[in-house]
């Protein structure tokens, strides 16, 4: 049957694809997060500069770094295929489109959120991502492995880069406190017993997460670590 | 008490028919009781265009009384208006204020394309049933209806999401106009009783494919759809038609 | 008396309990060849309409659907709330086909054609079948078996329900099956499309002439047979329950080319409806019949007693249905329910602001179900607060949504004060005289459901409206429509530019023209209104000589007045919901007429034809079956002008007697 080739360009297809390279995402934001947080022993981030080495080095990662690309790519993509298509379904707007009484204003705005997103990776691949994998990073700690962490210290000295990403991170927030629990409605995970579990995870994630991240900058900014 | 002492301005689309631009026109409700529906105030202000030698406004009503699911206004942007739970026709002025400005427009819907004024063709539900929103059993062909033994929880849930009806409030409220909740009521109606169960593949193939080609958006679960529905459809009903439609593409 | 020579009800000879088998196995039929190229048209798609032309379509007949609605899921079946009636004895209470039988000749008060009732009642058990195996989704028990409960008129439990919303799910069923054929192209669907008249040729019906509501434009569709399941006209009254587009078009035009009207008179009204507050109101909204089990209904015993009811004392109240019908109760049926509320209001005891209203009172059975919820919860001594609390938890589930219901229309909340009732017209136990086939007098055009005048003799029981319109449409149209169509089979379709296609079609923009064209000063509304209020005044819950010769005549000038000072806005050539008022209001101006006529002429009265003249002394309805045992099927002659025939009603099965429920 042509199901299986049909179904990647139904509607119903399109969110599954939505849902689960964004639960992938999300998995990912995980490993990142925890690898990051490596910087918070403190200790001139020589914990955290051996994470690194090893996300650098290891084939597996590599790896999944291709897959996260591809993720990520497709994500974006299906996003903006599903906007043309959601704004095609009502070509005549309302004159008063309604408030936020029935629905939140972050479950409407995933795409403006998706997209400050966007712009946000762009530079932080800039900042990191790119120096790591291609231009080279020019110092090395005391193990004797590359010094991701001065980059960052260097990075974070500057005012706007701290606010753009602290801002970045408010975005990541509402993004996943939509998105995460709107995955699992959309693979069909809703039951009775755990889809409130499924959204107070989804909440705490969407807190905790951006929050650490966001305290990196912060935190390296104002001295709170050296 | 004949009328009342509201008085109200009305901002109501008017639109000649399907080709034509159509634009907002302001009327004055004058002399409204408390104790009105919102259609009976319709009437009102009609019965007064009419005797001025105006043109009364078009708008879809039969059963005024929340069932038939004929009536469909979005009334300062809400299908249905300010109250939950209800159809145009069961809401009463006494939900609005003196002085009020009411904005009232119809469906918004490349799927709804407006007929007149407030008045939209919702054939494209029609078309989506017919794709598949029924058992096939020919008449005569049934055994005892007891032979059946169903769940009463199952038999619940199925009729809770078989009370849908039809009216699109949930296509009105969606920011992208999805058509997903009704869609996804009577697949899980069916889905969930054992006679529906043996079609359960095809049935939810068939409708998703004739949502997509009428030209409804998709889901992106901002929950409107279910605050909105006057008969309060559950939004577990399109998780279970998402589970469906996997299953059936997958296997 | 005998019956007319018009009037040949084609009933089968044979034992009661037999007719309908023999009839069906021996029944004319068609083979599956020539049903492909005989085409129907149903026009309207509620149950009546949605299932038969489901069911002929599956048998391989062409088959077109006409429905005024957006779509044929909003046919008014969609708002019966209680029940559908059929003889299953699920509840193991002695129930049976002949006790259904029994019931509904009795509750029609001995008015109605026994062999078609008993068909009635053999078949309801099919219907049952039918719907669940479509997955109508009825109440059940924890079992899952099937769950029952009581209606009015009887005394066993064989009503099927689904919530509150029993016709909707029936009708979603009906249309699920309907639009099934639609999607195998076995049906052509028409919404938004109204026929405005048949399409005669040789005496046969071959067609109508049908309004493109959206365009506007006229189309001439032809058939085999045409099938009228186009409801009730209780519109006539104004304000009724019914939807407002329910009309009487249809089955007035079809009478108009020859389709006798049968018992015209024949109104229903419920018991149970909220009452009127105001002359701006559009409708009445119906409490169902339901309530009535666990309801108690009272008054108080003083006239134009102004306490709130709470503080009216139990031994000054008057429950006037326990008082005066022991035996049935607040569960008597809808006819006498209807006129003790009134007895009542008229000698000054009604309550609320219009005093025309009774209580509905729930505070009885709250405690006793409170009660009944604290023995189960092991508790002693509840107080009353208590008690009463875990009553209405109890009647939260039983009627949650009706007292939603009424709280959104009242503002009054019926959890804290008894609800205020009284009767509004529901249903129309008249309609097309049909023989046993449902064939009108009209060859070749049938009338189903409640357009028909069959089964519910004077008044009808409570949930069998919704047994009789699937029960045409699902197990009697199909077998009966072949014993005409088996002898149609070599008449080719009829272009309809056959001159009396041309003909009708220029008859009917006639019409529409003349109405556009009168641009008088008075809105369809003004007139509806008036006729409204003369139908109800002198042809409502009680008639009497003198007010239906005064009604006749108002009527006629009110016509008059009509066809000079109508004013019906914009065009005929766009979507015009003033024109489609304008036209359905000519044709219940004209019935109402016809319905005094009847009322006037029937010099007894029976179920929902009350007399003033002739009641006993208790007030209870007084038939006179020496002279009135007929179906007046009343023929169209001119304008204003009708015949009337009788079909005498033979009962050889069941002992005619004074009905009572005391």
């Amino acid at each position: 049957m042509s199901n299986t080739s049909g179904f990647l360009f139904s509607s119903l297809g399109k969110k599954v694809v939505m849902g689960a390279t964004g639960l992938f995402l999300v998995t990912f934001l995980l490993v990142h997060c925890f690898i990051n947080a490596l910087i918070f022993f403190n200790d001139g981030g020589l914990t955290f500069n051996i994470g690194a080495h090893f996300m650098g080095t290891n084939w597996l990662i590599r790896t999944m770094e291709l897959v996260l690309f591809f993720g990520l790519v497709l994500h974006i993509v299906q996003a903006a295929v599903l906007t043309r298509e959601n704004q095609k379904a009502r070509p005549v707007a309302y004159a008063n489109p309604g408030g936020n009484v029935s629905s939140s204003w972050y479950s409407r705005s995933m795409g403006l959120l998706g997209t400050l997103l966007l712009m946000f990776l762009i530079i932080h691949l800039a900042h990191f991502w790119v120096k790591s994998r291609f231009t080279g990073i020019p110092t090395e700690d005391a193990n004797g492995h590359e010094d991701l962490y001065a980059i960052m210290q260097e990075t974070f000295k500057q005012l706007w880069v701290v606010v753009v990403y602290v801002l970045a991170m408010v975005s990541l927030a509402y993004h996943l406190l939509h998105g995460f629990q709107s995955a699992f409605q959309t693979l069909g995970l809703n039951h009775k017993k755990y889809t409130p579990l499924i959204k107070k995870t989804g909440v705490c994630f969407s807190i905790v997460i951006p929050l650490i991240f966001a305290l990196m900058p912060l935190a390296m900014h104002f001295g709170w670590i050296k | 008490m004949s009328h009342g002492n509201m008085n109200l301005t009305l901002k109501v689309w008017k639109q000649k028919n399907k080709n034509e631009r159509g634009r907002f026109e302001t009327y004055q409700a004058k002399g409204i009781s408390p104790d009105m529906s919102f259609l009976e105030m319709f009437d009102v202000v009609n019965e007064g265009l009419i005797n001025e030698g105006k043109e009364p406004i078009a708008f879809d009503h039969d059963c005024r009384e929340g069932i038939c699911g004929m009536c469909s206004m979005y009334i300062n942007g809400r299908p249905h208006g300010p109250k939950e739970g209800i159809t145009t026709c069961q809401l009463h002025m006494r939900s609005f204020k003196d002085g009020d400005t009411i904005v009232v427009e119809p469906w918004r819907s490349a799927a709804f394309p407006v007929i007149k004024d407030l008045v939209v063709d919702r054939s494209s539900f029609d078309r989506i049933m017919a794709a598949g929103g029924f058992v096939s059993v020919n008449t005569g062909n049934a055994k005892d209806a007891n032979n059946i033994l169903i769940p009463k929880d199952d038999a619940d849930t199925a009729f809770n999401a078989a009370a849908c009806i039809g009216c699109g409030a949930c296509v009105a409220a969606c920011k992208n106009a999805s058509a997903m909740l009704f869609v996804s009521a009577k697949v899980s109606q069916l889905a969930l009783l054992p006679q529906g169960k043996i079609e359960a593949k095809n049935r939810v193939l068939n409708m998703v494919k004739q949502m997509d080609e009428e030209g409804f958006g998709n889901c992106t679960n901002t929950g409107a759809c279910e605050a909105e529905c006057p008969k309060e459809i559950s939004l577990e009903n399109i998780a279970r038609m998402n589970r469906e439609y996997l299953g059936a593409s997958l296997t | 008396m005998a019956s007319s020579p018009k009037l040949n009800a084609k009933i089968p000879e044979g034992v009661l309990e037999n007719k309908w088998t023999k009839y069906r196995s021996t029944v004319h039929l068609v083979n599956p060849a020539n049903k492909r190229s005989l085409e129907v048209i149903v026009v309207g798609s509620g149950l009546a309409g949605a299932s038969a032309a489901a069911s002929l379509a599956e048998m391989g007949y062409k088959v077109k659907v006409l429905c005024f609605q957006d779509s044929p899921r909003r046919a008014h079946s969609i708002a019966a709330q209680g029940g559908i009636n059929a003889a299953k004895n699920y509840q193991n209470d002695g129930d049976s086909i002949y006790r259904l039988f029994y019931d509904t000749i009795k509750g029609g008060d001995y008015r109605a054609r026994e062999a078609n009732v008993h068909r009635l009642a053999e078949v309801s058990g099919n219907i049952i079948d039918q719907c669940v195996a479509q997955g109508v989704p009825f109440a059940r028990e924890y079992g899952g078996t099937l769950s029952n409960r009581s209606f009015g008129g009887t005394q066993v439990q064989r009503t099927f329900y689904a919530a509150g919303q029993t016709g909707q799910q029936l009708l979603l069923g009906a249309y699920s099956a309907l639009q099934r054929q639609v999607g195998m192209g076995a049906v052509q669907l028409l919404a938004r499309h109204e026929m405005m008249d048949i399409v005669k040729i040789d005496g046969k019906c071959r067609g109508i002439i049908a309004r493109d509501l959206v365009t506007g434009k006229l189309e001439r569709h032809f058939g085999h047979a045409v099938l009228l399941c186009t409801g009730g006209y209780g519109n006539v009254f104004y304000l009724s329950t019914n939807a407002m587009g329910s009309n009487v078009t249809a089955i007035w035009k079809a009478h108009k080319k020859g389709a006798f009207f049968g018992n015209p008179c024949y109104t229903q009204i419920h018991p149970t409806c909220i009452p009127v507050s105001g002359d701006h109101q559009s409708k009445l909204t119906l409490m169902s019949e339901s309530l009535r089990n666990d309801g108690r209904i009272w008054v108080p015993k003083k006239q134009g007693d102004t306490r709130k009811p709470t503080e009216i004392p139990e031994e000054e109240r008057d429950y006037y249905l326990e008082r005066r019908y022991p035996a049935f109760g607040n569960l008597v049926p809808r006819d006498v329910a209807s006129r003790a509320a009134k007895e009542r209001c008229d000698a000054g005891y009604g309550v609320g602001a219009s005093k025309m209203a009774v209580y509905l009172d729930f505070a009885a059975n709250t405690e006793r179900y409170g009660k009944i919820q604290a023995t189960k919860l092991n508790l002693h001594n509840p107080s009353k607060e208590e008690i009463m609390r875990l009553g209405k938890e109890v009647v939260k589930e039983k009627y949650g949504n009706l007292f939603d219901m009424y709280k959104q229309i009242t503002g009054e909340d019926p959890y804290e004060l008894p609800m205020r009732i009284y009767p509004a017209v529901h249903y129309t136990m008249g309609g097309l005289w049909v023989d046993y086939n449902l064939m009108t007098t009209v060859e070749g055009l049938y009338a189903l459901g409640e357009a028909n005048f069959s089964d519910h003799g004077a008044n009808r029981l409570g949930a069998s409206a919704l047994m009789q319109g699937l029960a045409d449409g699902y197990f009697v149209i199909p077998y009966t429509i072949g014993e005409y169509l088996s002898e149609e089979i070599r008449t080719k379709a009829i272009p309809t530019d056959h001159e009396a296609f041309v003909k009708a079609e220029a008859e009917v923009q006639e019409r529409i023209s003349k109405l556009m064209n009168i641009k008088g000063t008075k809105s369809v509304d003004h007139f509806h209104k008036r006729l409204g209020k003369i139908m109800w005044d002198k042809c409502g819950m009680a008639r009497n000589k003198e007010g239906l010769n005064w009604a006749i005549a108002e009527i006629r000038k009110l016509k008059e007045e009509f066809w000079k000072d109508v004013r019906v806005p914009g065009e005929a050539n766009e979507l015009n919901p003033e024109l489609e008022k304008a036209h359905r209001v000519a044709d219940f101006i004209e019935l109402g007429e016809l319905m005094c006529i009847d009322a006037l002429d029937r010099n007894e009265s029976c179920g929902g034809h009350f007399r003033e003249e002739y009641q006993t002394e208790e007030g209870e309805a007084l038939r006179d079956d020496e002279k009135y045992a007929y179906v007046a099927a009343w023929e169209f002659k001119n304008e204003g002008s009708f015949e009337l025939h009788k079909e005498e009603l033979k009962y050889e099965n069941i002992k005619i007697a004074a009905r009572s429920y005391k």
